[in-house]
């Protein structure tokens, strides 16, 4: 029974929610919408099991002083603070329970919660963002490597689109007559990433929107059975 | 005389008729229902700007859209019901403000059982689907297939076993988005085979999650397989954990894990955005054997200079099936493939008939 509910409940609203894609009438047509509805529910009830998953985890490497333990602890912090401060005066137009916090809001300029948003977060994030940055030059530094012919045209390719993208792509080819504008470098990096960079990205969703249909019939058929544990 | 009235007559008719065509509702063609099409053409009265009304059920008209287009038209879906009848009213006036014509029209909504428009997608699903049919059920009765090896899954082994001789742990990631998108299903049905094994060769496993619904799949997942492999001490339920839902928080996270735990395998499988370059090079800068596998097509380049394997598209949703050996499965690999050969065909024939002029493949096969 654990199994079978579970693969009759998969198949029975897979081939409702296949039907429904091409049946306007209702209830098909509004079918996709209420169940994603239902998913964000479910999502919201869950949310509190990542975030006791989150506690016990840190506590227990606390309790244990793993290596760097003290890590965990502004972990647990952080979390804490930012639930509690949301709590007292709520985020944004919200309120919390008690209310707006005007007087600290006129201090610090935002609410609490936004003001650590705003100053603290948001800057992590640009970090680590900003990491990107560096570990596309190391990347792209192995990418280029001249070993084999892929690579060699992997790397004219590069050079091509990234000189068309600059002013120095422009002066470089301005010299030529316009019986040989194709030959631009503008204009041969555009055409790399019209026609090209395009196919290839087009021939990976086919296959990758034929693989969704396969694993999709996979599963509501019941034949793959991995997502519950099974063979 | 009577020749007189009557060409009075045929010219008051043809006025009246020309006036009746000024404004025009249908119901939405391949919809439920809940809205109908507003067209007007005032080409022959010319007027400023036209104001279209509709009336409620108490019998009071409400505005509905002011225009100063000669000809135009406007989809009504506000507060539609299917199957009752809506009249409107076009009001046109002049430059100074008068109204210079007015009319009614009416039309009854109605909902559609089958959408029109979406018949090449029904012809294309179902060809694909019956072949995948076709396939898994050959399969069944002991036809052998033959299918490609895949490298990236090939290498699985290897990995758990070269994690176990370090005595390293294995991390694995089933990328950034929720349950509910495929990408996500299939990095988890992976999880299964790759936590089978690591309970077969006694490795550590790591999973840490940014969705609370991925933790409890795949924490079940896990389970089971340790289970499956005869090792249900070796769970650790502390192995699949949740970091947080924050794109970049998550990153930090990870990328704290590599560096702290030094994994000898790294696996990123499943949907990724501009966080698969930050964790792909971390996991290189510690030397770790790296797979991954994604359909997203803007990642993908990263993961392949990166890591030393990836499932390109559709070979992250092949795993499962491949990893399995299960002829069933492997059927409906065969089957995607047949998918492809009918695109192939349809792309080779489209090409050449719109070179040739001819847009009818284009026009059948767009969904408007």
């Amino acid at each position: 029974m654990k199994r079978k509910l579970p693969l009759f409940i998969t198949f029975t609203v897979g081939i409702i929610l296949i039907i429904s894609e091409f049946i306007p009438h209702k209830p098909f047509g509004q079918l996709s919408g209420e169940l994603e509805i239902w998913f964000l529910i479910i999502s919201g009830f869950a949310i509190l099991l990542g975030q006791l998953s989150l506690f016990k985890v840190n506590i227990l490497k606390i309790q244990f002083k793993q290596r760097d333990w003290q890590f965990y602890i502004i972990t647990l912090l952080s979390f804490i603070t930012m639930v509690t401060i949301g709590f007292l005066w709520g985020t944004g137009k919200s309120p919390g329970i008690l209310g707006h916090g005007e007087s600290i809001s006129s201090v610090m300029g935002y609410k609490p919660f936004d003001y650590l948003f705003f100053n603290v977060y948001q800057h992590l994030q640009a970090t680590m963002f900003s990491l990107l940055a560096f570990f596309i030059a190391s990347a792209a530094y192995r990418a280029f490597i001249g070993r084999t012919l892929e690579s060699n045209l992997l790397l004219i390719a590069a050079v091509l689109v990234m000189l068309g993208n600059t002013s120095l792509g422009v002066f470089l080819t301005s010299w030529l007559p316009n019986s040989l504008s194709f030959l631009h470098l503008p204009n041969v990096s555009e055409f790399i990433m019209t026609y090209p960079t395009t196919a290839g990205q087009r021939a990976i969703m086919i296959g990758a929107g034929l693989g969704i249909i396969g694993s999709s019939l996979r599963i509501i058929l019941g034949i793959e059975r991995s997502y519950l544990g099974g063979e | 005389m009577k020749k007189t009235f009557l060409c009075l007559f045929i010219f008051c008719a043809c006025f009246l008729y020309s006036q009746e065509g000024i404004l025009n509702i249908k119901d939405k063609p391949n919809d439920d229902g809940s809205a109908l099409i507003l067209s007007w053409d005032t080409t022959q009265i010319q007027p400023a700007n036209i104001i279209i009304e509709r009336e409620t059920p108490n019998g009071e008209f409400v505005k509905i859209l002011k225009s100063e287009e000669i000809t135009g038209s406007y989809e009504d879906g506000t507060n539609i019901d299917p199957k009752n009848i809506y009249t409107y009213r076009i009001t046109a006036y002049n430059n100074i403000g008068e109204i210079i014509h007015i009319s009614k029209s009416k039309a009854k909504t109605s909902a559609q059982w089958f959408d029109k428009d979406k018949i090449s997608l029904l012809i294309l699903a179902s060809l694909i689907t019956l072949a995948i049919l076709y396939y898994i059920f050959s399969a069944k009765s002991g036809k052998e297939l033959f299918i490609r090896k895949i490298g990236g899954l090939e290498s699985m082994d290897e990995s758990v076993g070269r994690a176990t001789e370090m005595g390293r742990p294995i991390l694995f990631i089933p990328g950034t988005l929720d349950l509910d998108d495929m990408q996500t299903i299939a990095g988890l049905t992976i999880l299964r085979r790759l936590a089978q094994k690591a309970a077969e060769y006694d490795s550590k496993l790591i999973v840490p999650v940014c969705r609370s619904m991925v933790l409890s799949t795949a924490k079940e997942i896990v389970k089971e397989a340790y289970m499956k492999a005869g090792r249900p001490d070796a769970y650790d339920p502390d192995s699949v954990f949740y970091l947080t839902d924050d794109q970049f928080g998550y990153v930090a996270g990870v990328d704290g894990i590599i560096v702290r735990e030094k994994p000898a395998a790294n696996f990123f499988l499943g949907a990724f955005y501009a966080e698969s370059l930050i964790l792909a090079e971390t996991g290189f800068s510690s030397g770790a054997i790296q797979t991954a596998g994604t359909a997203m097509p803007s990642q993908l380049p990263f993961f392949v200079v990166a890591c030393d394997f990836t499932l390109i598209g559709e070979e992250l949703f092949a795993a499962s099936a491949y990893l399995s050996k299960d002829p069933h499965q492997l059927g409906s690999l065969k089957g995607q493939d047949f998918g492809k050969a009918i695109f192939v065909v349809i792309l080779t024939i489209g090409i050449i008939l719109e070179i040739s002029g001819i847009h009818f493949l284009k026009d059948f096969l767009t969904i408007h």
